[in-house]
């Protein structure tokens, strides 16, 4: 089967893969660019493990086609920190425990960050119902919402 | 001889008594004694038996040491999540 | 000498809330899990699977599937070991189906192409006839004269004669005469109780990347709560030599006993075997669903008597558990964990082990014993609604403690249910106000918890800092926990221990982390391994000063001379002795391989404001506080979190997770939409109490905690939510469309 050549973007660097038309993005990133943070949970788009932004946009990559990525800048949780320096919301998952097996975090971070650029002051109601659609099985939640409110606080005051 | 107390699944199969007294000094010799003595146990303690001593729950280990006056009691091996 | 450092209080580290050592691999998506390994010269797998529940497999051709560019091999049944018997025998028929597909989902061909994209083609070339037989699904049905049977003979010596085939283990204690019991009550109440079958829900499926060779040695890397029992299972199923097969648990997206067996791996091994290329596969989601292990379903009948002073005359349950096409299913834990948390004069439990066309039930967080306590307390919560009882005064009237005799034989050691109940009774959740249309519930649970075998080695390096090898997968943050008990008694800073998980050529055989086993028995054998270092660090410096090996003790990374006797040496540091190890006698190491047999039961007990929408019947939990007794907290946040976890998943069991079966017995809601686990939206904040009764069987104090927090919350929320409406629920979940039936009744009523 004939295969498409894209170019795109992903963290920042430009990037060309030849994928089959029938490829997610997901399986683009993982199989082909080996970026790996990104995990299939559900393959359905129902457990946001696979949260990555296009063109700034929060996306389950599980949804999107990997021919669809042409032009686009992709955005994944291996983008996330600057270097040695882990962005605020990482090093408050490490502090606050807000995770425990760790396969929804890279999705959950995609997700949060895309959040706290959007809303910088979210209530916990609005942090909740963001993240609904990022499932974790272990937690109940209760230490990622705490991580969550307290990064923006932060990230408030350092602003 | 120990006293092993007998879930009541299992006392049709040793003439209703709800204990048996066999003779042993660990886990391992209690449990070849009740094979020994109670032929009918046999199935029971292969498909896998917890033996509780003293109320220290032993599943594995047969080298655990048994008293004369230890409470003994037989449960079904333990399994988790 | 032997080196003791038991104690349960004064700890430098122990107790203390350090950052994890995976943290950062875990935030930057740089960890690795199942899915993600890659081999040179990799083929990607797919497995057909059965879409009838209960089918005779005539034929299965190939061929097609063979002809495909890039397909390098296909199995079936065939391919594996034959006359293998029990616990092993199942396994591989779940693994691959022989003469008949036992459930939808079942797998009945294999095929590994170079890529995903083809094998998945492929599989739908592969040409299957079935004979299709009648089903069974429901676990009265299947007990019920008439019903298919899924496979003749499979009961065990236990099961009296007379029931169906299907029912194939049973199990009954109790003591006293429960019936002279009920007749001293002033109050009886007997109800029956239905759960639904549900699923561990991790979010990460089982993957795996296997390389077999024609020599029978092989390299297996999966996600696995157990990778010595996956060694095993899979040198079993594949006719290889156990030691030859080395096994590597990647980081694991979650278990929850679901990894506590094998579904994929001996696939995986056998395409590799075939094709002479490594091979990986993945499961989807919905294969996850339909062919993994889910939890039994149940029907349970409760007879409770009480007095009106609230003490409990008689118990008296009957639990039948539906296991799928597999003997397994733990109605003898769901019998034993009924009535735990009781001390009762006359008792009698029976459980009734059922199979069904289903697949394979597994293990699933305190397996058997949340449904068990929906019932109980369920029938509890009634009697002391009817009896006008506070339900935490008569729970501690009725609490099981030192010296009391357990529901299932013998007599409690110590115990911390009655100090768990009592900071229930402290906690300003228990007596706040409720809104109108909420209601509150509180219910104990129980969970054994578990030792099993255990290896662990530690290692010294030039510089004074460890390494740690265990051989338990970190399920839940308990490398941080072994870190914390080898620092207390290296005497060395948490930050210089580096724990890692070992494969299965590094270590002795570890049993699964499972039974909430993993901080109590993989934490015993760390701190015995510290203890065997120390001992060598003593002897270093007891050779150096001229004195006697027992003229030295340990303190706070020093070796230091015992007393004036001894002698007047400056002490040494623990980098002052490895530095010249090499040249003292060599490499200074600890060990620890034993069978521990101390581990410390754990009850709980939970606190829940629920509120329901008198329109649509939608539950939502609007307050929830966790209590229970962790022996000691080595890692006080990651005991929190095991809290608050098992608080999440028992409130999805109660509310929304349930298995739909159709008529034709496949299972309609194979996917995170249909099959609705809690979201963040669904939940609030979930309080903690940690309460400290140390396990004597440990030298910290540790009882397991995992499990025991999954216990409870059935039956709290199912109190909860029938004190909001006025009318008792007694089937799960309690999803809209029941609660409006209940209203409903209620109106009628």
């Amino acid at each position: 089967m004939s295969k498409t050549h894209v170019t795109t973007k992903v963290n920042g660097d430009e990037v060309e893969f030849l994928c089959d038309p029938r490829e997610t993005l997901l399986d683009v990133l993982r199989d082909r660019l080996h970026l790996t943070g990104a995990k299939e949970g559900c393959g359905t788009g129902d457990c946001g493990a696979c949260s990555v932004t296009v063109d700034g946009r929060l996306v389950c990559s599980c949804l999107m086609l990997g021919v669809e990525a042409e032009g686009k800048e992709i955005g994944t949780v291996e983008g996330i920190a600057e270097g040695e320096t882990l962005h605020p919301l990482q090093q408050k998952f490490i502090e606050y425990a807000a995770l425990q097996c760790g396969i929804c975090t890279p999705g959950i971070l995609v997700a949060t960050k895309a959040l706290l650029e959007k809303n910088p002051d979210p209530t916990e109601s609005e942090v909740r119902y963001w993240l609904a659609g990022n499932l974790c099985r272990c937690t109940g939640y209760d230490k990622i919402i705490r991580a969550v409110m307290d990064t923006a606080a932060e990230m408030r005051e350092a602003s | 001889m120990v006293d092993v107390a007998l879930w009541s699944g299992l006392r049709p199969l040793v003439g209703g008594r709800d204990s048996v007294a066999v003779e042993g000094g660990t886990v391992g010799e209690i449990l070849d004694a009740l094979r020994r003595d109670y032929p009918a146990l046999g199935p029971t303690l292969d498909a896998g038996v917890s033996v509780v001593v003293d109320g220290r729950v032993i599943a594995t280990s047969l080298t655990e040491p048994v008293q004369p006056d230890s409470e003994v009691v037989l449960m079904m091996r333990l399994k988790g999540g | 000498m032997a080196l003791d450092s038991s104690k349960t209080t004064g700890f430098k580290y122990v107790g203390t809330r350090p950052n994890r050592p995976d943290g950062l691999d875990k935030v930057t998506g740089r960890a690795k899990f199942g899915a993600d390994a890659y081999a040179p010269g990799m083929l990607h797998a797919a497995i057909k699977r059965s879409p009838h529940a209960h089918a005779r497999i005539i034929k299965i051709d190939t061929s097609k599937a063979l002809a495909m560019e890039g397909v390098k091999a296909v199995v079936t049944r065939a391919d594996f070991a034959t006359g293998l018997e029990g616990e092993f025998g199942d396994i591989l028929e779940n693994v691959m189906a022989g003469e008949k597909a036992l459930y939808d989902g079942h797998a009945v061909a294999a095929v590994a192409a170079t890529s995903a994209l083809i094998a998945r083609d492929a599989i739908k070339a592969i040409e299957v006839d079935y004979e299709i037989l009648p089903h069974v699904t429901d676990v009265d049905a299947a007990m019920q004269a008439g019903a298919p049977v899924i496979r003749a003979g499979a009961a065990d010596a236990s099961v009296p004669e007379g029931l169906h085939p299907n029912v194939v283990r049973y199990y009954e204690s109790g003591h006293g005469d429960v019936e002279a019991g009920f007749a001293e009550a002033d109050l009886v109440v007997e109800d029956h109780f239905v759960t639904e079958a549900t699923h561990q829900g991790y979010i990460e499926p089982h993957a795996c990347l296997g390389t077999l060779g024609s020599d029978g040695k092989g390299e297996l890397w999966c996600c696995t709560q157990g990778h010595w029992y996956v060694q095993k299972v899979c040198a079993a199923c594949l006719g290889l030599e156990t030691s030859q097969l080395r096994v590597t648990a990647s980081e694991i997206g979650g278990g929850f006993g679901g990894k506590t067996t094998v579904f994929i791996e001996p696939v995986a091994l056998a395409l590799s075997r075939k094709a002479n290329r490594p091979v990986k596969l993945v499961m989807t989601r919905s294969e996850v669903f339909r062919a993994s292990g889910p939890t039994s379903s149940t029907s349970m009948d409760v007879k409770i008597g009480m007095k009106k002073d609230g003490t409990i005359t008689a118990a008296q349950g009957t639990f039948r558990l539906q296991g799928g096409a597999f003997p397994g299913a733990p109605c003898e834990m769901t019998a034993m964990c009924a009535f735990a948390p009781y001390d009762l004069k006359h008792v009698h439990q029976v459980g009734y082990d059922v199979m069904s066309n289903r697949p394979k039930q597994a293990a699933y967080r305190a397996p058997g014993s949340p449904m068990a306590a929906f019932a109980v307390e369920s029938v509890i919560d009634e009697l002391c609604g009817q009896l006008g009882l506070d339900p935490i005064d008569t729970r501690l009237k009725n609490a099981s403690r030192e010296g009391t005799r357990a529901s299932f034989g013998p007599t409690w050691p110590r115990i911390g249910l009655v100090e768990t109940l009592e900071a229930v009774k402290a906690h300003p959740h228990y007596v706040a106000p409720l809104k109108k249309g909420q209601g509150r519930g509180i219910s104990c649970g129980f969970w054994f918890n578990h030792g099993g075998e255990t290896a662990v080695s530690l290692a010294l390096s030039e510089d004074g800092s460890a390494q740690v090898a265990v051989g338990t997968p970190d399920i839940g943050g308990s490398r941080a926990s072994m870190a914390l008990m080898a620092a207390e008694v290296l005497g060395i800073p948490y930050e210089d221990i580096r724990v890692t998980i070992a494969d299965t050529a590094t270590l002795g055989y570890n049993e699964i982390s499972h039974g909430s086993r993993v901080t109590y028995a993989s934490g015993l054998a760390t701190i015995k391994a510290a203890e065997d270092a120390v001992q060598k660090l003593c002897g270093r410096a007891a050779a150096k000063w001229g004195i006697p090996e027992d003229a030295v003790y340990w303190e706070d990374g020093y070796a230091k001379p015992s007393g004036p006797n001894a002698g007047d040496f400056e002490p040494l540091h623990i980098d002052e002795i490895t530095a010249t190890m090499g040249a003292t006698g060599g490499p200074i190491c600890g060990h620890f391989e034993a069978t521990p047999e101390g581990a410390g039961v754990s009850f709980a007990a939970h606190i829940v404001d629920a509120e329901v929408d008198p329109d649509t019947g939608k539950t939502s939990v609007v307050r929830y506080t966790v209590v229970q007794d962790a022996g000691k907290a080595i890692h006080p946040t990651y005991v929190e979190g095991q809290f608050q976890g098992g608080a999440a998943q028992g409130i999805g069991w109660a509310l929304n997770e349930e298995y739909i079966y159709g008529a034709d017995g496949r299972l309609q809601n194979a996917g995170f939409l249909d099959y609705r686990i809690p979201v963040a939206s669904d939940l609030p904040m979930i309080d903690t109490v940690i309460v400290e009764v140390p396990n004597p069987g440990h030298p910290f104090g540790v009882r397991g905690v995992g499990e025991t927090s999954i216990c409870p919350p059935l039956a709290a929320i199912a109190n909860a939510v029938s004190n909001a409406v006025g009318v008792r629920m007694r089937q799960l979940p309690m999803r809209p469309s029941r609660v409006l039936e209940a209203l409903e009744s209620a109106a009628d009523g």
